[in-house]
């Protein structure tokens, strides 16, 4: 394993990405600092730029306006770098499905930019901390 | 293989918006006051009320209360609403009482999450630990009636979904006199620090003539002395039999609006009380088999202010039309009146005050019209620190005191 | 004004209506045709002190109708004010936002989802849908695809 994969697995510095959420999935990542989850400890760390993030965390369905911000903040990610799409709405739209201003799902989206971009599905409404670590976390393990 | 190394690059360049990062807010300064804003709000927009007229009214309510993941009690409680004033169905008066608890319960763990950004972004991070440490029992309760900790899922056209089971009530009650507590102890904290007054007073002033103008709802309104409030103005749910006052200031800045939050904290806390309490017996819900023709209009308190809906109904199974209409709407647009002449170091904060969505504060860039300098979000937090350092010297008062952590 | 007082109000510019229609309690809609209801937008505002609470566009068979709510918070009033825009080809009427800036947002948002025209709108650019999006097409019109 090349050492930085080893890094991105040891202590994961993320970015989040919203391209069209309604908050509740943001605020649960924003949980994940607070005391009671504390991820800190796993050396997971919420970064404020693209450019220093191991992986993003990216909320929302993908709307149109919102996309080609997606695609140039998976191009200023120094790869290799992971994409969990977390909350319904990035793993298939969720219940927006059909709108018109909506171009989801997220990972078809990240994929017309890379095929062989790494991403990891976290599904809930919104999901709860405790799955977003364990999602997390999982999918670290198997790279 | 050597990964080519690239060096951070400040943008420089026509003032457009960043090529990086399309903002919502653009600002324009003079200097470090700022002169100008424009507003662009098309990244959240997914065409809800499009969506809408292809769901049957039953389906609605979990849609809209994914509009907006804080306000997702009070989105699906005006439209039930909305369509019950077409139909004439009175839901059965417990099903009014849970309403009126589960919108009560979402409003205490929505103003202690704005009590939190606050802190985060005046650089105070223990209050923002805190009060997100203080929200999670609230989440807790709900999931613990509803089975989820946001988008409840509660309501329905005729009533509820869930009832409130009787054997939680003393749980529910008891959580609630520890919240007391710890909102206390923080309120006192926070209201008598020398150094949030002097960094939230006389900040992000939005007058009670603009207030007027922009026509703005809850706290944002209460702050500036325009007592609106729809659960006493236009009582829905059980408020009409419950004992409570309308919280208002009337200085209109950061500070007032921040005093309307935590007082209102302990106003729902005493609601969700009462209608513990006096809970009638009976069922949650009434059947409704069709919505006949017609237009309604129903409208709530969300924790930002007031909701509103419209539906139109042709008699078929879904809506002929439905307008839905978030608080933050009206309240964020007033931005425009209270931060022109502010110190950039400000308007992060004054952007707070209005409590938009989260994410609209990530989406804040201001742009220097005469040597083109572009601050970003991260820039502007950073300043807003220094800002509040500067004054902690200048005051030399001690840090803020927060106890049994 | 209790609502005796407020009905009393309202009869001051029957002559602009076409018609007064009361759901509910507390509900009042006031048809009108296009061209009056600046005038009378203005007069909810500045004499009976209303609130204004947002504005709704719908695409009827026949006519183009904009509503505007507003409120009349001391007794709990919804007052809605039902504009119909008989052109269908060139829909178009008068622009509220110069006497009320809470209405700039509502009206560019119905300018794009529905393509009326707001005369004399202060800033009547693209607010909601992508930049990208094509002109003309205005999702909330009848016809076009969901």
């Amino acid at each position: 394993m090349s050492w930085k994969i080893w890094s991105l697995k040891k202590s994961p510095w993320v970015f989040h990405v919203n391209v069209g959420a309604c908050n509740n999935c943001d605020i649960e990542i924003v949980n994940l600092l607070t005391p009671k989850f504390d991820v800190e400890r796993f050396g997971i760390k919420l970064v404020g730029s693209p450019r220093h993030a191991d992986a993003l965390l990216v909320t929302g369905v993908g709307t149109r306006q919102a996309v080609p911000r997606l695609k140039e903040v998976y191009r200023q990610t120094p790869k290799p770098c992971a994409v969990f799409l977390i909350g319904a709405c990035p793993c298939g739209t969720g219940i927006f499905h059909g709108g018109y201003h909506v171009e989801g799902p997220v990972d078809k989206i990240i994929r017309e930019e890379d095929p062989n971009a790494i991403i990891a599905y976290v599904p809930g409404c919104p999901p709860k901390p405790e799955a977003i670590i364990s999602g997390v976390v999982k999918a670290l393990s198997a790279l | 293989m050597r990964k080519s190394v690239r060096k951070p690059v400040l943008a420089i360049g026509p003032f457009h918006p960043l090529q990086e990062e399309m903002e919502f807010y653009q600002l324009t300064v003079d200097g470090e006051i700022v002169t100008d804003i424009d507003v662009r709000i098309s990244y959240n927009h997914r065409g809800i009320e499009r969506i809408s007229e292809t769901l049957q009214f039953d389906q609605i309510p979990f849609l809209v209360s994914r509009i907006c993941g804080i306000c997702s009690a009070s989105h699906p409680l005006a439209y039930v609403q909305a369509v019950e004033e077409i139909a004439g169905v009175k839901p059965p008066e417990r099903a009014l009482y849970v309403r009126t608890i589960i919108n009560e319960l979402e409003r205490i763990h929505s103003h202690l999450l704005w009590v939190g950004l606050g802190g985060h972004f005046i650089g105070y991070d223990t209050v923002f630990m805190w009060a997100w440490k203080y929200r999670e029992p609230v989440l807790d309760l709900l999931e613990e009636i509803t089975g989820n900790r946001n988008n409840y899922g509660n309501v329905r056209i005729g009533g509820c979904r869930e009832d409130v089971p009787d054997e939680t009530i003393p749980k529910i009650l008891n959580e609630l006199d520890k919240i007391e507590k710890k909102t206390e102890m923080l309120t006192k904290a926070v209201l008598d620090d020398p150094i949030i007054h002097a960094r939230l007073k006389g900040v992000g002033v939005l007058t009670k003539e603009a207030a007027i103008d922009y026509a703005v709802t809850g706290p944002t309104a209460r702050g500036s002395g325009v007592a609106v409030d729809v659960r006493r103005d236009d009582p829905y749910a059980a408020y009409g039999d419950l004992d409570w006052s309308v919280i208002t200031q009337t200085e209109g800045d950061v500070f007032a609006k921040a005093v309307v939050r935590l007082l209102e904290i302990f106003e729902s806390i005493k609601m969700a009380r009462q209608a513990l309490k006096k809970l009638p017996n009976g069922p949650v819900a009434v059947e409704v088999k069709e919505i006949p023709p017609g237009e309604g209009c129903g409208r709530a308190e969300a924790p930002r202010g007031e909701t509103f809906h419209y539906v139109r109904s042709d008699g078929g199974n879904r809506p002929i039309r439905h307008k839905a209409r978030a608080p933050s709407y009206v309240n964020v647009p007033s931005f425009k009146a209270s931060c022109i002449g502010q110190h950039i170091a400000d308007v992060t904060l004054t952007l707070a005050a209005v409590d938009p969505c989260y994410s609209c504060t990530e989406r804040l860039a201001v742009v220097d019209g005469r040597n083109n300098l572009i601050h970003d979000y991260e820039a502007l937090l950073k300043l807003s620190r220094e800002k509040t350092a500067r004054i902690k010297k200048e005051i030399g008062a001690p840090e803020l005191k927060l106890e049994d952590f | 004004m209790n609502q005796e007082e407020l009905n009393n109000k309202l009869s001051e510019i029957e002559d602009k209506l076409i018609a007064t229609e009361q759901t509910t309690d507390n509900r009042t809609f006031l048809l009108c045709e296009a061209e009056n209801a600046y005038a009378i937008n203005k007069f909810l505002l500045e004499d009976v002190r209303a609130r204004f609470v947002i504005a709704t566009c719908i695409d009827s068979d026949d006519c183009y109708e904009i509503l505007y709510h507003f409120s009349y918070d001391e007794i709990g009033w919804v007052i809605t004010v039902k504009a119909f825009i008989r052109d269908r080809e060139n829909p178009a009427i008068q622009s509220i936002t110069p006497f009320l800036p809470a209405a700039e947002w509502i009206e560019r948002e119905m300018h794009d989802i529905m393509g009326i025209n707001f005369k004399n709108h202060p800033n009547l650019r693209r607010l909601i849908l992508a930049d990208d999006w094509p002109d003309g097409v205005y999702p909330e019109r009848k016809g076009v695809p969901k």
